[in-house]
């Protein structure tokens, strides 16, 4: 399993767009991936999930994925969240 | 002259039209619970149903692009992905597998958990998406029941939309290409399907009672949205007649485009800034399409209204930037909030006052309510970066609390420099003049503030106490008043005394009988709606400013309203 801990610094927090990306880069990996924040956990692969958190500028996500490219899933996106969902177009 | 009007609402947005009618009925349907038989044949049925939505979205996301730009788009985009969502597909097909029950029911069902969790986010931003799901549910079940539905960003031909009221992601979505007029049965000039006609352009007749029983799909109606007429199947006459105003209309309006790209100078080279007034983000557009060389206005009070609580520092932040974003470089000038008086939030009791517009509005209720100043500031500052603004107070009426407003603002902006936050460095701040008390001490407040705006409804029923809004005495209600005109050459003067530029924003700003006169009194700045700029500047070029100084001065020893209207050459 791996882990990594990231902070939104995204100006209008997890909204639509930067979600939607998110949640497309999650879909390309073959492992489990969640995302644990305030205390719960969501799936990352789901837009609705994903949405659901309702984080914002400033907080903490610790995003989780376990399964066969663990490693590759996790760091790709912790550079998106790092990157501001900026590299990928919609 | 009886011409046979079948129908009279409240026109809201001028011009005329003509056109076939398209009834926006809502889609209705019933979802029961059913025990099923074939599990199978339930579970294909739903992922066709889903398959097909994405389709029609995909599609529709496809012209958004073009027509909305990328946000709308993005929007689309999430509600494709919704579709595509482990946790409400799979789990739908589980339950269908589990439980037996017919897929719509299933759907609903487990789609409707998330619209819940959304509306209960603190960001207003989050609580809207809740409405994707919405739109979502509606647009499987409609598949799941074949119910076929119009698709408003996909019209086939020019329509004139019939509805009880339009929304606003209607009016968003809708191919503004194609929509030639608005009728519905309820609202005024302030209603969400007024203001969005004025800001679109679209000729509009609002409160018309039943007009969705009285038409339905393919009738053809004539519509009149200055006089908020209505002929339903009119005679030949009637036809001829209008297409005449129509193309009338089309011909004054493309001559004035010609002024689109032209600077608001005299014929003699003084700049005078042809700004115009918006309430939310989506009047921008229409606002560049009409030259506007800025915002005057920007009336923060629509964040406010609508809604079930204050809005979040970030809703209004995106807000503002937007704006800013879009009219960069151009100046931006916001308002800060200006509720009370008409303007009353469901969310907030202020409780029934006897003199409302004497009353705990604007500025006043802000000076009490700092955490709903301090938010709205704190957005603003935090938006500045994204282009040029200008923060302008509402309704102050003396100097004092010039001072604290300006107070708080300069202790928000030291609060969010000490926190990293990039503000910028030129932000203009500026209040309104429209309390008499103002005017009469603008030498003093003009050395506390980087310009003037005067907003010429307030002060002319303030000046002359009267209520604009009792129809008994509109015939007080003048902007020709002299004592009006006094104030405002003060205000004018003052502000120049100062170097501060001076401006106006109101219907005065954008009358043409008016803007001669403004102009030769020494206005720097007039802002008006989107649809009178092209004309006012027109109006601007075609003026030598000397002359029309020479003759403002000759009213300055004048007494009445019909003095001054003789001498103006203006009748009526």
């Amino acid at each position: 399993m791996q882990r990594v801990v990231v902070i939104l610094k995204n100006e209008t927090g997890l909204h639509a767009r930067p979600a939607s990306v998110f949640v497309k880069e999650a879909a390309k990996y073959k492992s489990d991936i969640s995302i644990l924040t305030k205390g719960q956990e969501y799936n990352a692969k789901s837009i609705m999930s994903v949405l659901s958190m309702g984080v914002i500028k400033g907080e903490e996500l610790m995003i989780i994925a376990e399964g066969e490219d663990e490693k590759e899933a996790v760091d790709a996106l912790k550079a998106l969240v790092e990157k501001n969902f900026k590299w990928i177009g919609v | 002259m009886d011409r046979g009007v079948d129908l009279k609402g409240i026109g809201v947005s001028p011009g005329v039209a003509l056109g076939r009618v398209l009834l926006l009925k809502k889609t209705e349907y019933k979802i029961e619970k059913r025990q099923i038989v074939d599990v199978g044949k339930e579970k294909s049925k739903f992922l066709h149903a889903i398959e097909q939505s994405i389709q029609e979205l995909g599609f529709i996301k496809g012209k958004a692009i073009k027509t909305l730009g990328k946000d709308k788009a993005a929007i689309l985009d999430a509600q494709i992905l919704m579709l595509k969502d482990p946790e409400i597909v799979l789990k739908t097909v589980e339950t269908i597998e589990k439980e037996k029950i017919n897929s719509e029911y299933v759907f609903n069902r487990t789609a409707s958990e998330y619209i819940v969790v959304l509306e209960n986010l603190e960001s207003e931003y989050m609580r809207e998406r809740a409405s994707d799901i919405r739109d979502i549910i509606e647009r499987v079940i409609r598949n799941l029941l074949g119910i076929k539905k119009v698709e408003l960003s996909n019209l086939e031909k020019e329509t004139v939309l019939v509805a009880h009221d339009l929304t606003p992601s209607e009016t968003a979505t809708m191919d503004k290409e194609k929509v030639i007029g608005f009728l519905t049965n309820i609202g005024g000039k302030t209603s969400h399907s007024a203001i969005m006609a004025k800001t679109l352009g679209i000729p509009a007749v609002v409160g018309l009672g039943n007009v969705t029983q009285l038409l339905s799909d393919g009738d053809f109606v004539v519509l009149d949205g200055a006089k908020g007429e209505l002929f339903i199947e009119p005679s030949e006459e009637i036809i001829k007649e209008y297409t005449k105003i129509k193309k009338e209309q089309e011909r004054v309006k493309s001559e004035l485009m010609l002024f689109k790209e032209c600077e608001g100078i005299t014929s003699d080279g003084k700049k005078i800034e042809i700004f115009g007034n918006i309430g939310t983000p989506e009047d921008v557009a229409f606002l560049l399409q009409n030259g506007a060389e800025g915002v005057g206005l920007y009336r923060t009070e629509f964040i406010f209204m609508d809604r079930k609580a204050f809005p979040t520092e970030d809703d209004q932040f995106c807000a503002y930037k937007s704006v800013l974003e879009a009219l960069k470089p151009k100046v931006v000038t916001i308002r800060t909030l200006d509720i009370g008086g008409d303007k009353e939030l469901p969310y907030l009791n202020i409780g029934k006052e006897m003199n409302p517009f004497l009353g705990y509005r604007a500025i006043r209720f802000c000076l009490k309510n700092h955490e709903v100043f301090k938010t709205q500031l704190r957005a603003l500052l935090r938006a500045s970066v994204y282009g040029n603004l200008k923060i302008m107070f509402p309704m102050i009426s003396s100097l004092e609390e010039l001072l604290e407003a300006k107070k708080i603002l300069a202790e928000e902006k030291k609060k969010l420099t000490e926190k990293g936050i990039s503000i910028s460095s030129e932000i203009e701040v500026g209040m309104m003049i429209e309390v008499p008390s103002a005017a009469v001490i603008s030498d003093q407040l003009a050395k506390h503030v980087d310009f003037f705006s005067i907003g010429s409804n307030d002060l002319i029923q303030y000046t002359c106490a009267v209520d604009r809004m009792n129809e008994k005495i509109q015939h007080l209600y003048n902007p020709f008043n002299p004592a009006v005109l006094r104030l405002i050459k003060t205000v004018i003067d003052n502000g120049h005394k100062e170097n501060i530029p001076v401006g106006m924003c109101g219907e005065m700003a954008g009358d043409k009988e008016l803007i001669p006169l403004l102009i030769g009194m020494g206005l720097d700045e007039l802002s008006m709606s989107a649809s009178s700029v092209l004309a006012a500047k027109k109006l601007v070029k075609s003026s030598a400013y000397e002359k029309l100084k020479r003759r403002a001065d000759g009213i300055a020893n004048m007494g009445s309203v019909q003095e001054i209207k003789a001498y103006l050459d203006i009748r009526g």
